[in-house]
């Protein structure tokens, strides 16, 4: 039940990207077709589910002791970078075909804010375990995933509509995301 | 003398991070409630960016080519440490306001972006130049758009109530879907501007 | 100068190099801004116990008194206020874990009698911007000089007195929560300190 909570509050509720602003960049950068967002979706869950297990494990077990909570984001960022670099050398002698697929996002996902704000966030759960971090990490994938892939089904309809020469590009985009995060505010007071 | 110029005018208008770029949206949309977060962003951005350009352009030849990204990260996250730590001590305030946007700042493409793009190329003076006026042109972005919010959303700016205590404001542009609608807007008005040139 | 090549002994050195210095660089600035980080968060409680209680001339802060809650591993706060040795008033930082995002704390502040004087908030994470409207306005005033007595602190969806905030329903409901909590602890410690 617990576990249901976090998942239905991290797609739905407090959708990352359309609440809470994280990820904004490859949300509006790689939304244009529905194949590269499903690409995105992909690497973005893969990458944020490990990075939350490997940052959370090293907070709780090496900074915390130590006294060392001040090198938090140094840490973290560096964990997120390595790992990035290794999915893509793993992925790319295990599975060429897969890192046909997602290859050319891997290197994106370091400055991708969502991940590191992830593994922050996780740290700040009530009674936080490390299951309870990555289901946490692994449903707001999830809902990154949700949005991305609803945002660019929208745009590709989009490029068939005649839109006034300001509002074309980035302003029609924004004014579509806006107009999904107003549809997600519906789901306040699920949970 | 031109050159600087150039240099300095460029981050805020022709390539500004925000409405050209598309860089740190993150923080744009997610701390623009009042003006007075969206200069705190801005200032504390810029901060981070001018340091890290400073370092990176005094380092660049230390630095084998294939590391150097993650050696800028490196320069960029104790830059970001440093800014958290002073926000802590000296304005708890807006450390409460900006909260996990802050650690984020590392994660801002603008920062790396520049350090990649520009620091790792140029001499120190000329990196000073280009973060100031980068930066400069993501902190007006950041209040323009926290100005509007703050005015639509709240009925005030930077704190100073407008319309009377109980005026009824467009409570929607204090709320998430109301940072992306003003952005959207904000950046047709930009483009409208510009294209007219 | 030339650029370093990239050699595999090159690039162990100048990463570890780098990492070396901004660790000790960090090492530092976390010494230096220790001081001044704990006097913030302690400057910050004192403020807001003298905005939440009446004119008071002894140093609540010197007094203050961890209490228990049931079911909880966080305990509330009490800060005493006394005029002239008198009880003029008790601070008390409470939280609730009811809100949107988790976490609210405040600072209530009650007179002698249990009515309100003011609240402060402490801690929030609530949506940015719905957050701010608990600490000002019209939400905050509805609170002042009640007595949770006869005022019931639950909000007027769920049968209580309270305005909620516009699409802030839950924020509101912890609002709520945490100043109930608050006077529950009041009313079963006041006597301690009346002398």
């Amino acid at each position: 039940m617990q576990y249901l909570i976090i998942i239905i509050s991290a797609i739905f509720v407090n959708n990352i990207v359309l609440s809470q602003f994280l990820g904004i960049c490859p949300f509006l950068g790689v939304s244009k077709k529905l194949p590269t967002a499903l690409g995105m979706t992909g690497a973005v869950t893969f990458v944020m589910t490990l990075a939350t297990m490997v940052t959370y494990l090293m907070h709780s077990y090496l900074l915390v002791p130590l006294g060392l909570e001040y090198l938090r984001t140094i840490t973290f960022i560096l964990v997120i970078a390595t790992l990035v670099q290794m999915v893509e050398i793993v992925l790319k002698k295990v599975s060429p075909q897969m890192y046909q697929a997602l290859g050319v996002f891997l290197p994106l996902i370091t400055t991708n804010c969502a991940v590191l704000g992830v593994a922050i966030l996780a740290l700040g759960m009530e009674d936080a375990t490390l299951i309870k971090a990555m289901v946490f990490a692994f449903s707001n994938a999830l809902g990154f995933g949700l949005a991305i892939i609803i945002f660019s089904s929208i745009r590709e309809q989009l490029e068939l509509v005649n839109i006034p020469k300001g509002m074309q590009g980035v302003p029609i985009a924004l004014l579509v995301a806006g107009l999904l995060s107003l549809a997600f505010m519906g789901f306040v007071g699920m949970v | 003398m031109n050159n600087i110029k150039q240099i300095f005018f460029k981050g805020i208008i022709k390539e500004n991070p925000v409405f050209v770029m598309l860089l740190g949206m993150c923080p744009t949309l997610g701390v623009t409630t009042t003006a007075y977060n969206g200069l705190g962003m801005g200032i504390a951005t810029m901060f981070v960016l001018i340091m890290s350009n400073i370092v990176v352009s005094l380092i660049k030849n230390l630095i084998p080519n294939k590391v150097r990204i993650p050696a800028f990260i490196v320069v960029i996250a104790s830059f970001v440490t440093i800014v958290e730590m002073i926000l802590e001590a000296f304005i708890p305030f807006l450390y409460d306001q900006l909260g996990i946007f802050i650690p984020l700042i590392v994660v801002n493409c603008v920062i790396l972006g520049r350090a990649e793009a520009f620091a790792s190329k140029n001499n120190v003076y000329h990196s000073i130049i280009d973060g100031l006026g980068m930066g400069l042109g993501f902190t007006l972005a950041l209040t323009v758009l926290g100005a509007t919010r703050e005015i639509l959303g709240s009925g005030s700016i930077f704190n100073l109530v407008l319309f009377g205590e109980n005026a009824n404001t467009i409570l929607l542009f204090i709320l998430p879907p109301g940072a992306f609608i003003a952005l959207a807007y904000l950046s047709a008005i930009y483009n409208k501007l510009t294209l007219k040139n | 100068m030339k650029k370093l090549e990239s050699t595999f002994f090159n690039m162990i050195i100048s990463l570890t190099l780098v990492t070396l210095i901004a660790g000790v660089s960090l090492a530092y600035m976390n010494e230096l801004t220790k001081g001044p980080k704990a006097e913030a968060r302690k400057q910050k409680q004192i403020k807001a116990i003298q905005t939440v209680l009446p004119e008071i001339t002894n140093d609540p802060f010197a007094e203050k008194q961890a209490i228990a809650v049931e079911g909880e591993k966080d305990s509330l706060f009490v800060f005493p206020g006394l005029k002239n040795d008198k009880l003029a008033g008790i601070a008390i930082s409470t939280f609730s874990k009811k809100g949107y995002n988790g976490l609210i704390k405040l600072m209530v502040g009650f007179t002698g009698k249990g009515n309100i004087h003011n609240i402060v908030v402490l801690e929030q994470k609530e949506t940015p911007g719905l957050g701010t409207k608990m600490t000002s306005g019209s939400f905050l005033k509805q609170f002042i000089d009640k007595n949770p007595e006869n005022f019931d602190l639950k909000v007027k969806k769920d049968g209580g007195m309270v305005d909620a905030i516009t699409g802030a329903t839950i924020s509101s409901r912890a609002f709520g929560d945490a100043v109930q909590t608050a006077y529950n602890t009041f009313v079963n410690e006041k006597k301690n300190f009346e002398k």
